[in-house]
């Protein structure tokens, strides 16, 4: 029998919620030599690590429930809370069982993590993985070619096998299918925003996180079936692009509460590592090449890669205001975010210049108060009701 | 207080005459590139490509520089609320912020001319993301032409030749090219070597004089004192005969101090008695730098070995700028500043500053500006903590932002942390002054 919205929404919110990652683990029992590695935002090639029959774990903080008793004394007060949250989840054994930890190129906060995991856990494999901000196939795509190739060595020792380029290509296969549904779902969410809330949408992203990739295949293809099927009232909303959340997440209610004052939220920038890479990578051929390729030529555009021609800076955004049929921007930011938080002015400025309107605010993954986001929310709602 | 009798004239060395006649005729070149016709590049402090800049026969104007000039001058608290008044959040970078501020209103130089748009943004992203989306920003509102080298980081604490490689390439195909472009100069590798000989020589004089706080006493202060030291190796000086004679000249007056057996020089004279040598970690606060330096030389605390001392460049532990492989020296160089070390070496380096120059306690000045130096430091000063024993201390300030400096603060966590360092001494706990 075909599932109801609400179970899937259920299972996910589960997941969600569990701290102990008790899926994961339960992944890593079923098999002995099972191995599980773990990733922060934003992006990192989880095919190579799928490849190599490891589970691939997106580790994204605390959350709002998490109480941080431990991580307050590695951080000042003035650096944003994913990185406390985490240092918490690990200090308190929820993450014990990771044999691997990946930290990607965002930011100097995660960068720096990356080598307090090697002093704070000298037995997991952990690598702080670099990409290239030079777009040139024979400049960063050789940089980043090498860099893979270094990936998948230390993935091998991880996982103690090696990995063929043959299991690479097959990864590859599963995860563009795993980002086509992406696509679908986001795309389904902005034909019918009302048949597909944003904090459904979100939770079904976050199992994506934990769960292997063909079962969150599969999941996001029932969750398809059954919002199509649900007969939900399309209500008078304003439709938004949420920007600046690519990091630490918001509490979920933040997500909640946008929707509840009134704003669709028809793309936005969570966990990006589902979409980075646009569309199919190729599977033919040499497979690192292909990733890299991918990575140089299509891939989601942040705060966290350069923009080398000035005149495109904030252009994307731009860009997905009008394929996503949207009226507005909400910069909702981690506090103390530098990536964010410095490139906000250069979006603002391109979303000006092409006359969008845009409001902006900070969290932290803890936000109590919702109060005031969905006051601003609101506002802003009913002024671009007003002006439409 | 330890320092000499408090004088309003403190007589100054030769090395300081000298380098203050370097930094204002730099300045009146760099304000007066607009009647010469002289070509401008901006560039950061980490992976500063001096010499490389100076074959193009263009000036180099460093953003940082101009922020750490205008804290000192009380200046960039205005500038910082005028950046925030136009959008820049107030949890971002106060250098970017007080950069913003100043060119808003009008980039005065320090010799009352104003500073020209540079003719080249050469993005030198080493060591802190913030510099990617400094140039950026300027980018934006300037529409500067912008070249960008990226340097990526020794994640595992070593430079690899894949990064090497990516570095010199990206330096061959498209910095040169930016700067042959902007300039209308051929690019002449002799003459780069040729700077980069000058640079060597500088760096060994620099070295000699960053060891010899390894005396007791230290005839320097390797924090205070330090960053006036690195002025000209850091900035547009390396690999000019001005920088190669600064450092003899510095050299030569080290030695003497040495011979002397002579203390500090402290903006009121001489410190005469050396009581505490601390290492220390991160930048300096600018907005107030005489009177957090005061609430050391005071006390009779005298660093002998900083981190900061290092972001331009870790020359201390081996590494020469070498004439025999220009573009390559020029790789090692921007991979293997301070920042761009993992947390590991960091410690590591720390561990062996704190025994070489047998230190008594370890030091963080925690910058709030700055997540590349600040993320992780807790943690560095615990590792120190456990391997040396000594005791350490945590502040926390800002570089130039005044609404950060809490004076009182900082004089009474400092005055704690000494005490604690005397009742070590004595055989007491050292639990750290966090
Ligand atoms: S929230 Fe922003 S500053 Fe914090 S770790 Fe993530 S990207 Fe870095
Ligand atoms: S964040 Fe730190 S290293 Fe980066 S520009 Fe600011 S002070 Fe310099």
């Amino acid at each position: 029998m075909s599932k109801t919205v609400t179970e899937i929404v259920d299972r996910c919110q589960a997941l969600f919620e569990d701290l102990n990652f008790t899926s994961a683990r339960e992944w890593k029992a079923a098999e002995p030599g099972r191995k599980v590695v773990g990733y922060m935002p934003v992006y990192v090639p989880r095919e190579i690590i799928h490849a190599g029959g490891m589970l691939p774990l997106g580790i994204l903080g605390g959350g709002e429930a998490l109480e941080v008793i431990h991580g307050d004394a590695y951080y000042q007060s003035y650096i944003c809370r994913i990185p406390r949250s985490t240092i918490e989840l690990a200090i308190t054994k929820r993450i014990d069982f990771v044999d691997g930890m990946l930290f990607p190129s965002i930011c100097d906060v995660i960068r720096n993590l990356s080598g307090m995991w090697k002093l704070m856990f000298p037995k997991v494999y952990a690598r702080y993985f670099d990409v290239p901000q030079n777009y040139r196939d024979d400049i960063g795509g050789n940089y980043y070619v090498e860099e893979l190739r270094e990936l998948k060595e230390g993935l091998e020792e991880v996982a103690g096998r090696t990995i063929t380029d043959e299991d690479i290509r097959r990864s590859i296969a599963v995860y563009n299918e795993n980002r086509r549904l992406v696509q679908e779902v986001y795309d389904f969410r902005t034909k019918q925003p009302w048949k597909a809330p944003s904090w459904e949408v979100y939770l079904l992203m976050r199992a994506g996180m934990v769960l292997p990739v063909e079962e969150h295949t599969q999941l996001m293809q029932d969750y398809l079936a059954a919002a199509e099927a649900e007969d939900r009232p399309m209500k008078d909303n304003c439709r938004i692009i949420l920007q600046g959340s690519f990091c630490e997440q918001p509490p979920l209610n933040l997500v909640k509460s946008i929707e509840l004052a009134g704003c669709y939220i028809v793309d936005d920038d969570y966990m990006l590592v589902t979409r980075w890479l646009l569309g199919d990578c190729p599977v033919d051929g040499d497979p690192l090449r292909n990733l890299a390729s991918k990575f140089l030529h299509e891939s989601m555009e942040t705060a966290a890669k350069y923009e080398p021609d000035g005149t495109r800076k904030g252009q994307y955004l731009v860009d997905a205001v009008r394929d996503r049929a949207a009226e507005g921007v909400i910069f909702a930011a981690p506090s103390f975010c530098d990536p964010a938080l410095l490139d906000r002015p250069m979006l603002a400025n391109a979303l000006s210049r092409a006359d969008i309107p845009h409001i902006s605010f900070k969290y932290a993954e803890n936000s109590g108060q919702m109060q005031p986001i969905r006051e601003q929310a609101g506002t802003f709602a009913d002024t671009i009701k007003l002006w439409s | 207080m330890n320092a000499q009798a408090a004088s309003q004239d403190v007589i100054k060395e030769p090395s300081m005459l000298k380098q203050k006649a370097m930094i204002a005729a730099n300045f009146d070149k760099l304000t007066s590139a607009n009647e010469t016709g002289q070509k401008i590049a901006a560039t950061y402090v980490p992976g500063n490509l001096n010499e490389l800049i100076m074959c193009f026969d263009m000036g180099n104007n460093l953003p940082e520089i101009n922020a750490i000039n205008n804290g000192m001058r009380k200046k960039s608290g205005a500038m910082i609320t005028e950046a925030e008044k136009q959008g820049h959040s107030e949890d971002v970078c106060t250098y970017v912020k007080a950069d913003i501020g100043n060119m808003s209103r009008g980039a005065i130089a320090p010799n009352g001319k104003p500073m020209p748009v540079p003719d080249l943004l050469l993005l030198s992203y080493t060591g802190c993301f913030t510099f990617m989306k400094w140039f950026e920003l300027l980018r934006d509102q300037y529409g500067c032409e912008t070249t960008m080298l990226h340097v990526p980081y020794e994640g595992d604490g070593k430079i690899t030749q894949n990064m090497r490689d990516y570095v010199v390439k990206q330096l061959k195909e498209d910095v040169i090219p930016a700067l042959e472009k902007v300039s209308g100069v051929k690019f002449d590798i002799d003459r780069l070597r040729e700077y980069l000989r000058k640079s060597a020589a500088a760096e060994d004089n620099l070295v000699w004089v960053l060891e010899s706080a390894k005396n007791k006493p230290s005839p320097i202060d390797a924090y205070f004192g330090g960053v006036y030291y690195i002025g000209p190796i850091f900035t547009a000086f390396r690999g000019t005969d001005d920088a190669v004679e600064y450092y003899k000249l510095l050299r030569t007056e080290i030695e003497a101090r040495l011979a002397a057996g002579k203390g500090p020089i402290t903006p009121e004279g001489e410190l005469t008695e050396e009581k505490y040598r601390l290492v220390v970690e991160g930048p300096p606060n600018w907005t107030s730098f005489r009177d957090f330096w005061k609430m050391f030389y005071d006390e009779g605390a005298v660093v002998v070995a900083s981190t900061y001392t290092k972001v331009g460049g870790v020359y201390d532990q081996g590494f020469r700028h070498d004439p025999d492989h220009p573009l390559e020296s020029l790789a090692d160089y921007c991979l293997g500043c301070y920042t761009n070390r993992n947390l590991p070496g960091r410690v590591d380096l720390i561990e062996k500053y704190m025994k070489e120059y047998q230190a008594d306690g370890f030091l963080v000045n925690s910058i709030k500006s700055c997540n590349s130096f600040s993320a992780g430091q807790l943690l560095i000063m615990r590792e120190i903590e456990t391997r040396t024993g000594k005791p350490a201390a945590f502040i926390e300030t800002d570089l130039v932002d005044p609404r950060y400096f809490s004076a009182a603060n900082v004089k009474n966590r400092l005055e704690s942390y000494f005490q604690m360092i005397d009742q070590k001494r004595k055989g007491g706990g050292s639990a750290a002054a966090a």
